[in-house]
């Protein structure tokens, strides 16, 4: 059974019947959200069915597309990508599920294209060919830029087309570097081919894959985004709504990740290790510029956008540690990342429907009339800044041991992002959540209702289950881990010390001492 | 010298298409120029059945002393050349009566045109190219002045006539010159004659080229030779403007093909130069002259320049895939351009900037299928998959890249990123600003019109996501032409 293209093309098949029905808008969201649960629930046969044993791409599909140009059908996953599918399909469908409060116009084209997106993440995540991927990644574009333009805030226009017009402008270089790659493959070995584990074997001199890992890397480096490519960040993600902001922070920007991952490490592994110092370094300037600007940030969701740019920061910096710890920590992090700050997203997308403000001053004293909000968000808060104990600390904790590892500066500059991002996240929960009520509106503010508070119960609990037992996520992209290092030319560890990293063990010390 | 022989079946779908024109000139003149809806589906009709039989004709060696070629090329270009009239027709629909186009000189023009083009598309020699040429372009000139009351369509059809015959004077004064040095107007002929000489070393010839590229390149609008476009593609009936940048430059772009791939091509180092220097401008020129117009009308028309730009990169690009991507997008492009200049001609009020973006607002959800088909079109204009302008664009600058022109794909596809721009916002127009108040500024569909909508959007949307059947079409096709 074609697995992969099910749990791809099953939103599809939703966004096109509630797109060809009409229907109120009740069955609208109602066919949306049962279609994204359907395919969260196909995907994780992935999750049960995948061998943790073998880093070779599994569930794999393939299938002549456009045979004269060498181009296939050709789908498959592995360890890394089998996580980044889950969090994409849970991702979606809580967004979806915490859509129905909020939406209230133009229904139909919103969880029409709310599926849309889902199929063209799902793509890029499964895609092993080149010419797929990009047709999913592009293809992806326009989703999300109507979800920011139509149904987004004040200046949405801007932000949507200044979306559109960024990505497009690295993936289009990529388009050449893929075209490149592919007659440089032909040139070697005679057939032009745009599969991806054939390519891997293409054997590139020095200057052919500088350039082609600049014109990959600068596509990545926009979507993730590194600093300083991320200024459509803070646009897209204010004006889009909550659930565009959830999915945006949550899956799009581990598209650029995972793109280093996949493609840059692999294909160009010599350009890799010299372009190392420039990535990490405008890494460290993420990380920490990011926690500096979040800090001054009046506006929540502005906040939570610029610590993204100092989350995916470290990320990035775990990747390009280019060890074991350092790529299995920047890998946990995307998880992390996404359901972190996707709840994030949702706490602040709740407030905002309830007052319509979303500015830090006009809050304050939050616990006393929403208490249950109030531990939610205190949880989430927490697991941002990477306490002990939820998912975040296992994340940074291997990346910073990874940069140390590497590198001692970067591990030190990095650990001042830790310290930073406790900064402004508690002192903006503060602000919010203690003291007394200082605005009469916030003082007759419901809590959280049952739908909302079952927007949060899946992320809470895997918040926990991934600080307290990551050992399943780590094993499962463990063999992955190790053949992207070995094919991007780094030592590979012969045993996994990692791997059964929990409290009590001596990082625990070390990594409480930096976030403290 | 080949045998004089006439090969009527070789013109078959010409044929068919005079037939028509002038039954339907006939029989409308009988009625003091007022035709009826019958003029328009007796037309429609006539253009499928021309279509039909260029698909049924039969390859074969070039008919009329060397003259009309009767190749595969020839025979995907006079489908492709038909179908654009065909669905010009349809698109005429409730057109014709809002502005009193009503009449069948009208449709008789359009079908005359297309068989000028066929003839222009299928030359192999300077002559026939040159007749077929002025077929089309004096039908043209006129159809451009087809709303004779509005001042503007009056001024687009003179602008047009007066830089059209100017241009033409260019063509034929090359051909005149290249006859002068080769002997010969067969572009067999003039290829032997070319490859035995080379051409730098003969002025004549230098000059002779130049001309015709001067000459042809004014019809496919390429910059410097572009400034006609944007004025005549406004004043013009719509759904002539989207004849007019369909059919023409499909049929231009294959006469330089066959010029230069064929007659010229043992001097392909030295054109490729030029026309390097020629996509580039008009890709850039073109895209950055539309970011600032607001009107629709203009706005496609400098995108029609832009696309002008990306098929002469394919020319550049030259070899197998050169030619198949020239095949590939110019059926795309004839899809996309018909369909969107189909949605702008529902536009009530074409003039004092009836056609502005402003007309657009709120379209996306008043009217959701007109809507949706006009973003696709945008969308496949700007080359996003997975509609087929990606496709197109793909195997263009796939072209470009393999045979060593990374520079020139870079700048296109660097280009294309600022038509992104532009075509976003008219989708920005139809979705993301509120609907103007007072009355809907577009027509009701005509069902004939909502058909030739479907084929567009459906025909983008195959040949965006199953390309591989028109590409092995393309490649046949290509795989005859000599040289």
């Amino acid at each position: 059974m074609p697995v992969l293209s099910i749990i791809v093309f099953l939103p599809l098949v939703g966004a096109l019947l509630l797109w060809g029905i009409p229907m109120p808008p009740k069955a609208q969201r109602g066919v949306a959200f049962a279609f994204a649960i359907v395919t969260f629930l196909v995907s994780l046969q992935l999750w049960f069915g995948l061998d943790r044993t073998l880093h070779t791409f599994q569930f794999e599909e393939q299938r002549a597309w456009i045979p004269d140009f060498g181009i296939s059908y050709h789908l498959g996953v592995d360890g890394i990508s089998v996580l980044l599918i889950l969090l994409t399909t849970l991702l979606s469908a809580i967004a979806i599920l915490a859509s129905f409060p909020a939406i209230k116009e133009k229904t139909r084209g919103y969880y029409a294209f709310m599926l849309v997106l889902e199929t063209g993440m799902l793509g890029v995540f499964v895609s092993l060919d080149l010419f797929v991927f990009y047709v999913f990644w592009e293809a992806m574009l326009i989703p999300m830029y109507f979800l920011i333009g139509v149904w987004g805030g004040e200046r949405r226009i801007y932000a949507a087309v200044k979306f559109f017009l960024y990505t497009m402008l690295g993936s289009l270089l990529m388009l050449v570097a893929i075209i490149f790659l592919a007659v440089a493959h032909r040139n070697e070995t005679g057939t032009l081919t745009f599969d991806l584990m054939e390519l891997y074997r293409t054997h590139l001199t020095t200057t052919q894959e500088v350039l082609l890992f600049s014109a990959y890397a600068l596509a990545f480096a926009i979507k993730v985004p590194l600093f300083p490519f991320h200024t459509w960040l803070p646009d897209a993600h204010v004006e889009a709504p909550t659930a565009g902001s959830v999915i945006l922070a949550g899956v799009l920007l581990k598209m650029g990740t995972y793109g280093y991952v996949r493609f840059c490490l692999p294909l160009f592994p010599h350009a890799t290790a010299m372009a190392v110092p420039w990535i990490v370094t405008l890494s460290l300037i993420g990380i920490v510029y990011g926690a500096l600007v979040a800090m001054v940030q009046p506006d929540l969701k502005k906040l939570v956008a610029y610590s993204s740019v100092s989350h995916l920061g470290f990320v990035m910096l775990g990747i390009f540690a280019l060890n074991h710890q350092g790529m299995q920590g920047g890998l946990l992090q995307m998880l992390n990342h996404g359901l972190s700050t996707g709840a994030l997203f949702l706490l602040v997308g709740m407030i905002y429907e309830r007052r319509h403000t979303r500015l830090i001053t006009n809050f304050g004293g939050l616990t006393k009339v929403m208490p249950l909000y109030a531990a939610c968000f205190m949880i989430v808060t927490l697991s941002s800044i990477g306490l002990p104990g939820t998912n975040g600390f296992v994340g940074e904790f291997l990346v910073l041991l990874g940069a140390f590892g590497a590198n001692k500066v970067w591990g030190v500059v990095g650990a001042t992002g830790v310290i930073l991002a406790a900064v402004y996240m508690l002192w903006m929960f503060q602000r919010v959540m203690f003291g007394k009520v200082t605005h009469e509106e916030n003082e007759k503010l419901r809590d959280l209702s049952k739908l909302e508070f079952a927007t949060l119960v899946p992320i809470i609990a895997l918040i926990f289950w991934i600080g307290i037992y990551p050992k399943p996520f780590l094993d499962t992209m463990d063999a992955s881990v190790r053949h992207v290092l070995d094919q991007a030319g780094a030592p590979v560890p012969a045993a996994a010390p990692m791997h059964t990293l929990g409290p009590g063990s001596p990082g625990d010390v070390l990594a409480e001492g930096g976030t403290e | 010298m080949p045998e004089l022989s006439a090969n009527w079946s070789a013109i078959l779908p010409h044929l068919i298409l005079c037939a028509t024109a002038s039954v339907v000139l006939l029989i409308s003149a009988g009625r003091q120029g007022r035709a009826g809806g019958w003029a328009l589906y007796l037309s429609a009709a006539g253009a499928l059945a021309a279509l039909i039989a260029a698909w049924m004709t039969p390859t074969g060696p070039a008919a009329f002393a060397g003259s009309v070629a009767v190749d595969g090329m020839a025979r995907i270009l006079n489908v492709l050349l038909a179908f654009s009239a065909f669905m010009t027709l349809l698109l005429t629909s409730g057109y014709a009566g809002r502005w009193e186009v009503e009449s069948g000189e009208f449709y008789a023009l359009i079908l005359f045109a297309t068989a000028g083009m066929m003839a222009l598309a299928g030359g192999l020699d300077l002559v026939t190219i040159f007749v077929g040429l002025e077929v089309a372009s004096v039908s043209q000139y006129i159809l451009a002045a087809f709303r004779w009351r509005e001042p503007r369509s009056i001024e687009a059809s003179v602008k047009y006539l007066l830089l059209g015959a100017f241009a033409s004077g260019f063509l034929l004064y090359g051909i005149a010159l290249v006859f002068g040095a080769t002997g010969s107007t067969n572009l067999h002929e003039i290829a032997l004659s070319v490859s035995r000489g080379g051409i730098t070393g003969s002025p004549l010839l230098l000059a002779g080229l130049g001309f015709l590229l001067v000459g042809l390149g004014f019809k496919i609008s390429a910059v410097p030779f572009h400034m006609w476009t944007p004025d005549v593609y406004q004043g013009a009936p719509t759904v002539v403007t989207g004849f007019m940048a369909a059919g023409p430059k499909i049929a231009v772009m294959a006469a330089l093909l066959r010029i230069l791939g064929v007659g010229f091509e043992s001097a392909r180092p030295e054109w490729t130069v030029i026309l390097w220097w020629l996509a580039v401008l008009t890709m850039v020129v073109g895209n950055v002259l539309a970011l600032v117009q607001r009107d629709v009308k203009r706005l496609l028309a400098y995108s029609a320049i832009a696309h002008a730009g990306y098929l002469l990169v394919a020319l550049v690009a030259g070899q197998e895939l050169g030619g198949i991507s020239i095949l590939y997008y110019m059926a795309v492009y004839a899809l996309t351009t018909l369909g969107s200049f189909g949605v702008v001609a529902l536009v009530k009020n074409e003039d004092d900037g009836g056609t502005d973006l402003d007309a657009f607002a709120g379209l996306g959800f008043q009217r959701p299928w007109l809507g949706a088909a006009m973003a696709i079109f945008m969308f496949s204009l700007a080359g996003i998959p997975p509609t087929a302008g990606f496709v197109g664009k793909f195997y263009i600058f796939s072209g470009a890249i393999q045979s060593g022109h990374v520079v020139l794909a870079v700048i296109g596809v660097m280009a294309s990123l600022v038509s992104v721009y532009y075509y976003l916002r008219v989708v920005v127009a139809m979705y993301m600003r509120p609907q103007a108040a007072g009355e809907p500024a577009l027509a009701v569909t005509s069902p004939a019109l909502g058909l030739a909508l479907a084929i567009s959007v459906a025909g983008i949307l195959f040949l965006g996501v199953y390309p591989a059947p028109l590409y092995r079409i393309a490649q046949a096709a290509i795989s005859t032409l000599p040289g």
